[in-house]
């Protein structure tokens, strides 16, 4: 609204006993009010349904917000209107210092990953009207909160980097642009672990990943097993991947509470995996032949 | 980035509310695990200080069955293990990977088997106590 040109045309203005300094001032204050006005207004003026949206705010860096608190913005409604357009709608209408992170708006880059309404849900794939409202909106759980609704990644980054989340075949072929290629059973195993978009809301939903800051936690294991089960990689890696998967702070973590795969928003069967994963480890280590 | 907000321990206990199915069987399997543990400790001394003959044994055994509390703490122990070993044989199944889909399912299950069990069992237990 501030880039708005006013509609008075200054320059065809009778001259007065004012200094040009003094007229602009007051045309700028003029336009002020009128902004500040039209911005009440609209608040007020919201036709039809409302959402009530709760958001957590913490900004450390600047004086007065450093007390972590919940802030109030009233929405307008809109058939289809996820979560995440109306953080969007209330950071461009109301506050522009509302801080999240969102990038694709359609559950792929796995960026904006919130706390909504008690679980860990993405925004933009939240249908406003499946929840009960107001919609209290919070930074992912058991992660540091760097402003607002951004949390501090680089852990989960590092325990997904640290089980190889990359395809390592023990050979490569011998022309170089031949296709390794994978048969239809092994694609349709490791499908479903191939949907991860790395959003965290599995690690953050998870309470033994809150208590053991070693523990791998279910994306990174569910990595783990899109590779180990991948056929084409071969005896010695496989073998490497299974050392990660059973070390201390691996699947033997897991106590089977299912809220990883409650929360994914991939739907991936994130217990299962693991669950296979430490029969797996069993049968490799349990050799009686 | 100088600082972060790190939320400290009362997101964990504070958010409950918010528990889903497998976080509240995890939460009862461990605490009823550990109940039994300490009733096969109480077991074993009650057991042994009372083992100095028949008379010993049984009027220790009268006197502690004569107490209303210790009734209701039998009906306590039972729903204790009841629920131990029927979720104990769920989280079995869910170890070998079969009827994942259905574990919030197989928790209420065990749940609602533990309460008509511990129900039916009441008369029994508390009969001639009060
Ligand atoms: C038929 C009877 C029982 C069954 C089927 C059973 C089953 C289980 C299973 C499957 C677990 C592992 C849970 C997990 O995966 O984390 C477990 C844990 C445990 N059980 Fe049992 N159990 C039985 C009887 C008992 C008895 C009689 C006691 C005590 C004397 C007991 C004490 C415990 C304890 C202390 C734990 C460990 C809890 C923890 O993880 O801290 N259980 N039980
Ligand atoms: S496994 Fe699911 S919840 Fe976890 S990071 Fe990947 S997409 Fe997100
Ligand atoms: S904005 Fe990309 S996953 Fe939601």
């Amino acid at each position: 609204m501030s880039t708005q040109t006013p509609d008075t045309d200054s320059e065809n203005e009778q001259p007065s006993s004012t200094s040009p300094q003094e007229r602009r001032m007051a045309e700028k204050q003029a336009r002020k009010e009128q902004r500040e006005a039209d911005e009440a207004a609209a608040a007020n003026e919201i036709q039809g349904e409302t959402v009530e949206l709760k958001v957590f705010r913490y900004d450390p860096e600047i004086e007065g917000k450093e007390e972590p608190r919940f802030d109030s913005f009233t929405v307008p409604f809109e058939k289809g209107m996820t979560v995440l357009d109306a953080l969007i709608y209330a950071r461009d209408e109301y506050d522009s210092s509302l801080t999240f992170r969102h990038s694709c708006r359609q559950a792929v880059c796995g960026s904006d990953a919130f706390f909504v309404n008690g679980s860990q849900r993405l925004g933009c794939q939240t249908q406003i009207a499946d929840l009960d409202g107001p919609v209290r909106v919070e930074p992912l759980p058991h992660q540091d909160v760097v402003k607002d609704l951004v949390v501090e990644m680089d852990h989960f980054y590092d325990q997904m980097e640290s089980v190889d989340p990359f395809f390592d075949p023990d050979e490569t072929p011998d022309d170089e642009l031949e296709e390794q290629r994978q048969d239809r059973e092994n694609r349709e195993k490791v499908k479903l672990s191939t949907r991860c978009i790395w959003c965290g809301a599995c690690m953050s939903s998870c309470n033994i990943a809150a208590g053991d800051n070693k523990y791998l936690g279910p994306a990174a294991i569910n990595k783990a097993y899109r590779f180990y089960m991948d056929e084409r990689e071969g005896e010695n890696k496989r073998q490497e991947r299974l050392e990660i998967i059973e070390a201390e702070h691996g699947v033997w973590r897991c106590q089977t509470q299912f809220s990883c795969t409650n929360v994914c928003p991939k739907d991936i069967p994130l217990t299962d995996h693991i669950q296979e994963l430490k029969r797996e480890a069993v049968k490799q280590n349990l050799k009686f032949w | 980035m100088s600082q972060s907000y790190d939320r400290g321990l009362i997101e964990d206990f504070g958010r409950w509310r918010e528990f889903t199915a497998g976080m509240w069987a995890w939460v009862f399997h461990k605490f009823t695990g550990w109940v039994l543990i300490g009733y096969l400790f109480t077991h074993i001394a009650v057991l042994s200080t009372s083992m100095q003959g028949a008379k010993t044994f049984n009027s220790t055994i009268q006197g502690l069955e004569s107490l209303a509390l210790v009734r209701l703490l039998e009906v306590g122990l039972l729903a204790v293990a009841v629920f131990h070993i029927l979720n104990g044989i769920r989280l079995l199944f869910v170890d070998l990977g079969v009827g994942l889909e259905s574990q919030d399912k197989s928790f209420y299950a065990s749940l609602v088997l533990t309460g008509i069990i511990v129900v039916a069992s009441v008369p029994t237990f508390v009969s001639g106590a009060f």
